[in-house]
């Protein structure tokens, strides 16, 4: 599912488009800037504020959603750019119904300031939809791109661990 | 209609008050010169904890919460005694409403609970002498908030529990000493539950059942026990709503592009800026230029598109200088503190002593979630919504901005999304009331980019210690250990209120106030000029001598052929930090430096804030670099209330400690670092994450936790990489010196 755009406003600045965004199965039609990244998008104009703003430049992975299930920056990806439909934190799962992942984010209490942890659990579930039973080396390597300022690392491990072992149960 | 309480301790008073269909539980304003301390209380003189009405229970915790886990341990501590699942009460952040906001009742809370004049206590006072002073304000800092909400906390939810009991009592023609409470409600004999809320009018129009007695912890349910934290839940879900979060009707966007410190803007074009799809407009504000616009995106390209120039400050602001300047700082030799001095340092160390000198940078905060605030500004009031550690030093900065009175200002602070004590500024506070006074009637969130958060972070200062020991086959005999640093404590008071007079004994502390023997042994303090503003970092002056102290002792141990363990256990003066030496020891299988396999080992101890840890850290050399393998810690917080949280504070402690000991530092050109976004400032990351083990005892007296877990980290790796390669590592960053796989 790929974005639909429509040029519906162009002056000498102002480039103002209609897109037609998917986001956790709900379609949106946003009249926007193209070149706005998705992780503006989703905040500002979708008020979907479980994706973070952290670093603006793809280091820190906070703003980490998912394009067709892989994991991506949201901060990187223009709206012109989109090319699928997008879960963010908000649709993985939700307090009462809550993914594998985050289910073991919970039982670890991972969170401290909590900040970066869409990010990691978004990481972290892409990571096991690819490998369900990834290694330590696995786990150092998709992760690595995912800061956490509180260090929250060794719990992230054990979730990573623990939700490894509820997906190959279920 | 209020009751206070006529209990009396530790300088606050638990009592009630009506309020709109229910009741309130809390503190009172204790005003000690007057004789009559009860004398024109109202409802604007209590400070709530429990809030009970027709909605339910809402449990009051007053201080911020950025990731140490404040908020919950709050209500945990109301909730033990008013036998309510926290999980089922409303947690809010503080005062949220002006009726319940007092300045000078939390004026006068007393932080600290007083207790004997032993040594510990004095050094732990001492070690907390800035928060101390600083927690007369609803201040959240100096890893205080534990020991300071312990036994208050627990009061109030005991008052309201008895209260609540009284109120079903008489109801129902009862003695209160038969009836019981379970899961938030009264239980009578005949086992009817009466939830709180059906009991709030009746307990408000009562006087305060305060003859209470708090439970011993062996009676406890939730505290001191693995809690599911409500917060843990949402931060997981991403529906914890962060001040970044906030999104208001009619909404603008706003961010700033600053001056470097120290300068000014000296050329705008505003039209450019102006000109681009979303902007509304360029306004100027003092230090720098702020975009308005409809989303925080487009205000952020805009403020990047601006044609500006900014005025260049002085030379004090690059890097060679400010080295400079510490190192004439230690030439002059003016003294501001030397709190030890035992023996005679200069009689005893001689030629052929260790002598070294080290370096720690500057660090930033850096915290994941960006500064940020919304602020909403009217003819006659204003309103903020922004995560901070020093509220009332907000609302008195907003008042000072908009000329309106302190009561019609509202602070409703925040979850906030990691401090390391950035959050003690109100800079960004400041800045969004000065931009939405520029749109009276519209909220405004002002959102910093992380590039504005490096350029104008007050850092921890870099600093220059100088250490003379002396050291033989019979132990550490003389340390001599001198500071040169710019006083946080002055710079940071200058900005939020006024510099006190006086020296500043936070550039000693983590090394003067350390527990061992050393029978020679003096530390000094030296105050060097301020070239950029710097401020509290996660651990404050502990963040710096905890590297210093812990190294000097490696040096002497090594010089003398000693094991640093077995050294620093000989040495130790003080039961509980010999305690946690020891437990660390036992934790960590220690059999010396050298730990087989290529791999190093190093220990370090700091007590700080009251709280002795212990660390050991061990390397090994790789072909890629020097990897961490294994980090142990061991500390002693007195009693472990939230255990799965204290056990992450350590861990995430230690491993900040590590992470910016590696590879962090901000280094400064014209008053601005060179360092724009974490590419440059890495800190740990998860492939550089050693194993973690860690231990908490429970022998000295309460204490936090969100800091101590730092001080000894640094110096743990350093010597770590000694034990490993011999080299002797002194300056930080150490990927200064080497390379880390």
């Amino acid at each position: 599912m790929g974005t639909h755009l429509h040029l519906v406003r162009c002056g000498r600045l102002r480039q103002i488009a209609r897109m037609q965004l998917i986001v956790n199965g709900n379609s949106h039609d946003l009249d926007a800037d193209p070149q706005m990244p998705l992780l503006w998008a989703l905040r500002d104009l979708l008020g979907l504020t479980g994706t973070k703003y952290g670093c603006g430049i793809a280091q820190c992975g906070a703003c980490t959603v998912h394009m067709d299930g892989m994991a991506v920056r949201a901060c990187q990806i223009r709206l012109a750019d989109v090319a699928g439909e997008i879960t963010t934190i908000e649709g993985l799962g939700t307090p009462d119904d809550p993914h594998p992942v985050q289910a073991a984010w919970i039982e670890q209490q991972v969170a401290q300031c909590g900040y970066c942890q869409s990010g990691q659990i978004m990481q972290a579930a892409s990571l096991l939809a690819l490998n369900a039973d990834p290694s330590d080396a696995d786990i150092d390597r998709a992760m690595s791109g995912n800061l956490c300022r509180c260090a929250t690392y060794p719990r992230i491990r054990a979730a990573i661990r623990s939700a490894s072992v509820r997906i190959g149960a279920a | 209609m209020s009751r206070a309480g006529r209990i009396a301790r530790r300088g606050f008073l638990i009592g009630s008050v009506a309020v709109a269909g229910g009741v309130a539980f809390g503190a009172w304003r204790y005003t000690r010169p007057l004789a009559d301390p009860f004398a024109g209380t109202d409802a604007g003189a209590l400070n709530p904890y429990v809030l009970i009405d027709a909605d339910g229970v809402t449990l009051v915790a007053p201080r911020a919460d950025k990731g140490q886990g404040a908020r919950w341990l709050q209500a945990a501590l109301i909730a033990e005694e008013l036998d309510i699942d926290p999980a089922t009460a409303r947690i809010v952040p503080g005062p949220v409403s002006a009726t319940y906001y007092n300045r000078a009742l939390i004026a006068d809370f007393m932080p600290f609970a007083p207790t004997d004049t032993g040594w510990l206590a004095e050094t732990a006072r001492d070690a907390a002498d800035i928060p101390a002073r600083l927690l007369g304000w609803q201040m959240t800092g100096g890893s205080s908030s534990t020991a300071d909400g312990f036994d208050k906390l627990r009061q109030a939810g005991a008052v309201a529990r008895e209260t609540l009991k009284q109120a079903a009592a008489l109801r129902h023609g009862l003695d209160r000493a038969d009836l019981d409470t379970a899961d938030g409600a009264v239980i009578l004999p005949d086992g009817t539950r009466i939830p709180y809320p059906d009991l709030a009018r009746d307990a408000a129009a009562l006087e305060p059942v305060t003859q209470i007695v708090l439970r011993d912890r062996s009676q406890w349910r939730w505290l001191g026990k693995p809690m599911a934290r409500t917060d843990v839940i949402a931060k997981s879900t991403g529906t914890q709503v962060y001040g970044i979060d906030l999104s208001l009707p009619d909404m603008l966007h706003a961010t700033v592009r600053m001056a470097p410190w120290g300068g000014s803007v000296a050329r705008l074009d505003p039209v450019a800026a102006e000109g681009l799809p979303g902007v509304l407009r360029v306004l100027p504000i003092t230090g720098g230029v702020a975009v308005l616009a409809r989303d925080t995106w487009s205000a952020m390209r805009a403020v990047q598109a601006l044609d500006v120039a900014f005025a260049a400050p002085d030379t004090t602001g690059d890097q060679d200088a400010i080295w400079a300047a510490l190192a004439a700082t230690h030439d002059a030799g003016d003294i501001d503190s030397r709190k030890r001095d035992d023996g005679d340092v200069d009689a005893v160390i001689g030629a052929g002593d260790v002598t070294a000198e080290y370096r720690v940078p500057f660090l930033a905060h850096a915290p994941l979630e960006p500064m940020n605030a919304t602020v909403l500004v009217t003819d006659d009031a204003c309103t903020i919504w922004a995560g901070t550690q020093v509220p009332d030093f907000a609302v008195a900065r907003a008042a000072a901005l908009t000329g309106l009175p302190e009561t019609a200002i509202r602070l409703e602070n925040q979850m906030i999304g990691g401090s390391f004590g950035r959050r003690l500024e109100i800079d960004f506070i400041a800045q969004a009331v000065e931009i939405a006074m520029a749109v009276p009637g519209r909220p405004v969130k002002l959102t910093w980019s992380r590039e504005e958060d490096f350029a104008h972070d007050q850092p921890r200062p870099a600093q220059i210690a100088r250490v003379r020991g002396r050291a033989t086959d019979q132990g550490v005999q003389a340390l001599d250990l001198t500071v040169a640093s710019p006083s946080v404590i002055a710079s940071w008071f200058g900005r939020v209120s006024s510099a006190p007079p006086g020296p500043d004994a936070s550039i000693t502390t983590g090394a003067w106030d350390q527990p061992f023997a050393i029978p020679n042994f003096r530390v000094t303090g030296l105050r060097a000029p301020e070239s950029v503003p710097v401020s509290s970092w996660r651990s404050v002056g502990a963040s710096s001598n905890g590297f210093f102290f812990g190294t000097a002792m490696d040096e002497m141990f090594a010089a003398a052929g000693i094991d640093p363990m077995e050294g620093l256990i000989g040495l130790c003066s003080h039961d509980p930090s010999r305690a946690v030496l020891e437990g660390l020891r036992d934790l960590s299988g220690w059999t010396g430096r050298d730990a087989g396999q290529g791999r190093g080992r190093g220990v370090a101890f700091c007590l700080s804030f009251g709280v002795p840890c212990a660390q050991v850290v061990e390397v090994e050399q790789t072909p890629q670099g020097i990897r961490i393998t294994q980090a142990f810690a061991v500390a002693d917080v007195g009693i472990v209330l939230d255990p799965v949280n204290a056990l992450a504070q350590l861990s995430g402690g230690m491993l900040f400690g590590l992470g910016h000991a590696m590879n962090c530092e901000l280094t400064y050109r014209g008053h601005r670092p060179d360092q724009t976004n974490f590419h440059a400032y890495e800190g740990m990351r998860m492939r550089q994450t050693p194993q973690v083990t860690v231990r908490l005892l429970e022998n000295g007296p309460l204490r936090g936790l969100g800091e101590p877990g730092v001080p000894p980290a640094a110096a743990a790796l350093g010597n770590a990489i000694f034990a490993a390669t011999g080299q002797r590592l002194r300056d930080l960053p150490f990927a200064r010196g080497v390379r880390f796989a």
